[in-house]
């Protein structure tokens, strides 16, 4: 595969929590506990897990929209968590995001024109005409009327506003696209025309996508490898066919089991989890998945497992594993 | 929404036949001109405007309305009902009483004007400051927002007037005063509730400054709450002067203020009950006008009432 573009170190994201009339720190939510990856230039790395893992921390802490409290995060051979403000500003132009929130995302009071211009207007790119051309352009490919460009974001529907979403992520020739669940506010029928468009648009722009979804199924519909997180934690990262086929964390095990089969004489065992997701506040110590892992041992509750490429790129990290190599 | 077959009947609810005109033929519809549109389907703001246009244009053309001065005495004429010399009657000291309800105007507008301003300018920049950097200093003004709003605002402003002394000036500066952590909480809040809002984040995943973000973003979507408030505000500015008037700690004679006017006649509530009752009327009439204006634009602004 080719170089890496964006290189994970490490990278913590524990929020505050603040009590008390004084407002003192009486502990803190470990949202992104030690996640390490690298995104390949070029494929589609999706992220995985249930509400509250960190998933979507994690893809906002990749851009610095929340500063991480510890780690690395290297984007074309640079730290970015080192950056100044202004450099981080100038750093942007290449790593865009799109939000999950069609209706929040998009301000209300500005026209499309305006919403789409004003990332060319900020790094300075063009002139005014071809910026308004530019603008025209974009909308067209996102597969908009480009005279909708004088139009208020509430004059649109859902997917259109998306499509919009998509269209201000790429107007700055980006090479890194965080898309931040840009298809669970939709309806199904409109879905997948969104990861269509995306899937073009990923081939025609060469574009590198951090796809992170809860839907299983969209996410092995457009990844080339994919992630998964609990709690706060990269617990099995893998390429898309593999994962699928031969998942070895159990916490993936039972993730997987839980897509419904549209087929009702396929028998499949479901692995159904006992308990809730412990609160990321207070971890459980060793595996976090120790609470209601069905294979768990004495030496989960210890320690925190490594987590390590068990198999040619497929990092999982689970003692059941660590065992195979020391036997 | 959707389904409303008869629009007429629903002024505040409008089907989108009428909502929208011109939405085939692919017009920017602004945010601003559907709140027209809302605003002008309500009966009772219409009406608040009439009120206040009339106010206005009463107080603008004040010396062409009347052939008397405000502070012209004339033992001869004291006290006389309304009459085809004097339309509202004479007070005590002979003077036209709807010459100076037409003066009395130009001061309640002035002083709500000028109130009001004062209270938003201040109110804004110290609400922003504490919205938008939070911590200590968010901390430091919203404390002392409390604590005037702590106190009733009429008992603070006479404070304020008892310190600076009692003038139309001075009682304009106290109610301004007053006002100000109305307009700095409401600004506060804003601020801090859009910081929040997700198209701000993606202003800054762009890599917008943050001046700009400011400019640009949270304050276009902070202007429709803050055009109700000092709306609202008018009409209390407005009240809280004719109070001060009316304790003798605002304007002073001869000045036709309205709240004055009424305490200066009030012993002659039974004897002569004009000279209270209009003056009383013109306060009730601005206030309740401005109050329509408030809750219609309130109404119309509301994202929630939008279909």
């Amino acid at each position: 595969m080719s170089k890496p573009l964006l290189q994970v170190k490490g990278l913590k994201k524990y929020f505050d929590i603040n009590g008390g009339i004084l407002s003192r720190k009486v502990g803190e939510v470990k949202a992104v506990d030690d996640v390490s990856f690298d995104v390949y230039e070029g494929e589609v790395l999706g992220i995985v897990g249930e509400s509250g893992c960190g998933k979507s921390t994690t893809g906002k802490t990749l851009l610095r929209l929340i500063d991480p409290t510890e780690g690395q995060v290297i984007f074309d051979g640079e730290d970015i968590t080192t950056l100044d403000e202004e450099g981080m500003r100038k750093r942007r132009r290449d790593m865009q995001i799109i939000f999950q929130d069609p209706y929040a995302s998009l301000n209300p009071r500005h026209k499309v024109e305006k919403i789409l211009s004003e990332p060319l207007l900020i790094h300075g790119i063009g002139t005014k005409e071809e910026r308004k051309k530019k603008v025209k352009e974009i909308l067209e490919i996102v597969g908009l009327p480009g005279d909708h460009a004088s139009r208020y974001p509430h004059q649109f529907s859902g997917g259109q506003r998306q499509r919009i979403g998509i269209a201000r992520a790429l107007i700055v020739n980006p090479k890194l696209i965080v898309c931040d669940e840009p298809v669970s506010a939709l309806d199904v029928s409109i879905q997948s025309q969104i990861l269509n468009l995306m899937e073009d648009l990923q081939e025609e722009f060469g574009l590198t996508y951090v796809f992170i979804a809860h839907d299983l199924s969209v996410v092995k519909h457009i990844s080339d490898r994919v992630g998964v997180m609990y709690l706060g934690r990269m617990v099995e990262l893998a390429d898309n066919e593999d994962l699928y086929a031969d998942p070895l964390h159990p916490y993936t095990r039972s993730l997987l089991s839980s897509v419904p089969n549209p087929d009702p004489d396929v028998k499949h065992e479901r692995i159904i989890l006992e308990g809730d997701v412990p609160s990321p506040s207070n971890p459980p110590s060793g595996c976090a998945f120790h609470t209601r892992c069905p294979e768990c041992m004495a030496i989960c509750k210890e320690v925190r497992p490594e987590f390590r490429e068990v198999k040619d790129n497929h990092f999982v990290a689970c003692h059941l594993y660590n065992d195979d190599e020391t036997r | 929404m959707e389904t409303a077959t008869e629009p007429k009947k629903q002024p505040h609810m409008p089907g989108p036949d009428n909502q929208k005109p011109n939405q085939a033929d692919g017009e920017a519809i602004s945010p601003w001109k559907e709140a027209y549109w809302q605003l002008r389907k309500n009966k009772l703001a219409i009406v608040g405007i009439i009120i206040i246009t009339f106010f206005i244009l009463i107080a603008i053309f004040a010396p062409l309305l009347t052939n008397y001065t405000y502070h012209s005495i004339s033992a001869a004429d004291r006290l006389q009902g309304p009459s085809a010399a004097h339309w509202l009657g004479t007070d005590d000291l002979g003077r036209d009483i709807f010459t100076r309800i037409v003066y009395g105007a130009r001061i309640s507008l002035m002083v709500g004007f000028f109130a009001v301003s004062g209270a938003l300018i201040f109110g804004s920049i110290l609400g922003i400051i504490a919205g938008y950097y939070g911590r200590w200093v968010d901390m430091i003004i919203s404390r002392i927002f409390d604590i005037m709003l702590a106190f009733p605002s009429i008992l603070l402003a006479i404070a304020i007037v008892a310190i600076l002394g009692p003038s139309l000036q001075n009682a304009l500066i106290a109610i301004a005063i007053v006002n100000i952590p109305i307009f700095g909480r409401l600004v506060r809040s804003k601020v801090i509730s859009i910081r929040q809002e997700e198209y701000i984040m993606a202003a800054k995943a762009q890599g917008m400054k943050n001046g700009r973000i400011l400019v640009h973003h949270v304050l276009p979507n902070s202007v429709a709450p803050i055009i109700v408030q000092a709306t609202l505000s008018f009409g209390t500015a407005i009240l809280e002067a004719a109070a001060l008037g009316f304790l003798g700690l605002g304007a002073q004679a001869p000045t036709p203020e309205w709240g004055k006017m009424l305490s200066d006649s009030r012993q002659f509530i039974q004897s002569a009950p004009w000279t209270v009752l209009f003056p009383g009327l013109s306060i009730m009439l601005v206030v309740l006008g401005f109050n329509m204006i408030g809750d219609g634009l309130r109404d119309a602004l509301d994202p929630k009432m939008k279909s």
